[in-house]
């Protein structure tokens, strides 16, 4: 029985058999050559049947998916089996070249060549690295890349997920997530919060456990326990009865004195917002529009943009719904808006400033969302991603209201969005801290590694301090223009129970977050008063550090070892 | 050697999708067909069932490409493929 330990991302206590992500295939070593015992001929032999296996592989997934990924596999497919590909490839062959070297060498030089071409193409080589390693790895007889498939449900242990596999992830066959990388907010810990699947990240150890293993994990303890035994059970089975007695949300938020905060649903589809809509959410404090652009190569046209925002609208009519416009670039690239070859793509034109290299495509998004809400019910708000300034902020209010969309608002995840909140509340509406990016700029530590998790907490005292400022500056600036501004949250700060509270104590009126989360932030939020949630929040602002700021917290709210988080 | 021009329609010019069902298309002719820049060097064309040729071609919505092709039935067969380069797949 050993044990690792990472941070807890997403809480619950589970047993179950470890199934490994394969990684990327090991590149076979320069001058590799075939021996005696073969020949060229039998090789590319190898070879194209490799390349024939990979390719029926690629096109049983493309039928399987959906229209849109659907067309992108459909062309790796052809990638697999492609004739000039093959030819240089077989060229090495018969220089003595193995074919695992020789598809690898080929590969590289079309990868290089697309590169070359920059923009979009450059944006292919990532399909031409993955045949590759689709086509090493069937040489090699490894499994594919990408997540298994098991009979038996199992735990996922990966170095990280990519936005990609989570679209492939089976959430009833996957038991929990466990990576030796990836930080509190990376994507396993972002997509772990959506399923309810206990999440541990950050867990160096986790590479060298064994497939087959059978672990615990406590996903709210940050800990994984191999071979667990009578204790680990007793836990596990514990948490059965703890999450089936966390019930429902009814639908109000609010302190334990009756101070409302809206509990809202961060949502990416239709689909999202009827589930969010049954699990009691009180409108969608989020709407990532990207969900209608991701994996396009053009950008959607105006009829089935207004339709998809249409039926997020058409699930909570006469509730708030808080549209997001396109937040492309950085960590979600869309080949016709963003460049893949900046070298900081994090610092470079993405979410609002995608608006000034390509202009024309946040119009068009307004308008289709202004002719969705003036067909259904929804009380619908807009917002930018990334505003830095007041005169984007202004902008970006005097685009929405030409379009008749009388409630924009901006997102507050730049620092310095944070620190001039008065001056940008003077021209729109309202604003959204996006905890997640404001950590990541605040702390300047990138969310994908989980070698910075430490930094990469929203706990740290630097970024509530942030958290603060943006509340006082939306406060003065209500005074001055005697109208309304709220703040509210939307990152996966709100969907920490305990960091909910100190948010609401810090003055955040609207909290929004994966709808799984719903019923224990409601619980938690009604166990204290409003008065008690501003003492907890002077606590975590005062603290030294993240972790001290937490465990102070988390000791003041006994009701989080009853629900088992 | 039969020759054929055309000029490509698609949108987002010679890649991906379109590129994809123009070098099955290719693939599936009994014939070897070549693809080029008007104007340049027939020793250039590539392989037109190479979906990753079309790619490196890097021809854009409105350049003019040639195809080329030996043997019975080329000149239908360049036919048909042009068509296909002519049609815009992402309307």
């Amino acid at each position: 029985m050993t044990k690792l330990t990472g941070v807890g991302v997403s809480p619950g206590r589970v047993i179950g058999p470890v199934l490994q992500m394969p990684g990327s295939a090991r590149e076979p070593l320069q001058g590799e050559t075939w021996g005696a015992d073969t020949t060229a001929e039998a090789e590319t032999v190898r070879l194209k049947a490799a390349s024939k296996a990979v390719q029926a592989e690629l096109k049983r997934r493309a039928d399987a998916a959906s229209k849109d990924a659907s067309a992108v596999l459909e062309a790796t497919a052809m990638m697999a089996a492609d004739p000039m590909l093959l030819k240089s490839a077989t060229k090495l062959i018969i220089a003595g070249t193995t074919a695992e070297r020789a598809v690898w060498e080929a590969g590289s030089a079309v990868a290089e060549m697309l590169l070359s071409l920059g923009g979009y193409m450059a944006e292919r080589t990532q399909d031409v690295h993955d045949v590759r390693a689709r086509l090493v790895a069937e040489l090699r007889g490894l499994p594919a890349p990408g997540i298994p498939t098991s009979d038996v449900p199992f735990i996922l242990a990966a170095e990280d997920l990519a936005p990609a596999d989570t679209a492939t992830l089976d959430a009833t066959k996957v038991l929990g997530l466990i990576t030796s990388s990836g930080g509190p907010q990376s994507h396993t810990a972002i997509l772990a919060r959506a399923l309810g699947l206990p999440a541990v990240v950050a867990a160096p150890g986790v590479e060298a456990i064994e497939a087959g293993t059978e672990v615990y994990v406590d996903g709210a303890a940050g800990s994984i326990i191999t071979g667990p035994g009578d204790e680990e059970r007793a836990l596990a089975a514990k948490w059965v009865e703890q999450s089936a007695a966390l019930g429902t949300f009814n639908g109000t938020g609010a302190t334990a004195d009756g101070h409302l905060v809206p509990l809202l649903a961060n949502v990416g589809s239709g689909k999202d917002a009827r589930a969010a809509a049954a699990a009691g959410a009180e409108g969608v404090g989020l709407l990532r529009t990207e969900f209608c652009f991701l994996d396009r190569e053009t950008e959607p046209g105006p009829d089935e943009q207004a339709a998809a925002y249409r039926e997020v609208f058409d699930a909570f009519p006469g509730s708030k719904v808080v549209v997001r416009t396109l937040d492309a670039g950085a960590d979600k690239p869309l080949p016709f808006l963003t460049d893949a070859t900046e070298p900081n793509p994090a610092l470079g034109v993405r979410g609002y400033r995608t608006g000034s290299v390509s202009p024309g495509v946040l119009t068009r998004q307004l308008k289709a969302i202004a002719r969705a809400a003036a067909e259904s019910e929804a009380e619908v708000w807009v917002m930018a991603p990334m505003i830095s300034t007041a005169s984007e902020a202004q902008a970006f209010g005097e685009m929405c209201l030409a379009e008749g969309l009388n409630r924009p608002g901006v997102m507050v995840e730049v620092p310095s969005a944070a620190l001039t909140s008065e001056a940008i509340l003077q021209h729109v509406g309202f604003a959204s801290l996006g905890t997640n990016d404001l950590t990541q700029y605040t702390m300047a530590a990138d969310r994908q590694l989980g070698q910075l998790a430490v930094l990469n907490d929203s706990w740290q005292p630097a970024v509530l301090q942030l958290v603060k400022h943006t509340v006082a500056g939306a406060e003065a600036a209500a005074a001055s223009t005697t109208t309304e501004k709220p703040v509210g949250v939307c990152g996966e700060a709100a969907a920490d129970p305990a960091l909910a509270v100190v948010l609401v104590g810090l003055g955040v009126q609207t909290l929004s977050m994966s709808a799984r989360a719903l019923p224990t932030v409601a619980a938690v939020l009604a166990s204290v008063t409003r008065h008690e949630a501003q003492e907890l929040a002077a606590l975590a602002l005062a603290a030294t550090t993240a972790e001290q700021g937490r465990s102070m917290v988390r000791e003041r709210l006994p009701i989080l070892e009853t629900l088992g988080q | 050697m039969s020759e054929r021009k055309a000029t490509v329609a698609s949108r987002v010019g010679l890649h991906a999708r379109p590129a994809a069902i123009f070098a099955e298309a290719a693939g599936e002719l009994p014939l070897e067909v070549t693809i080029s820049l008007d104007g340049e060097p027939a020793e250039d064309a590539m392989d037109a069932s190479s979906i990753l040729s079309l790619m490196g071609l890097g021809a854009s919505h409105g350049d003019v490409v040639v195809l080329r092709a030996d043997g019975d039935g080329a000149e239908e067969a360049l036919e048909s493929l042009a068509k296909i380069l002519e049609t815009d797949h992402d309307a």
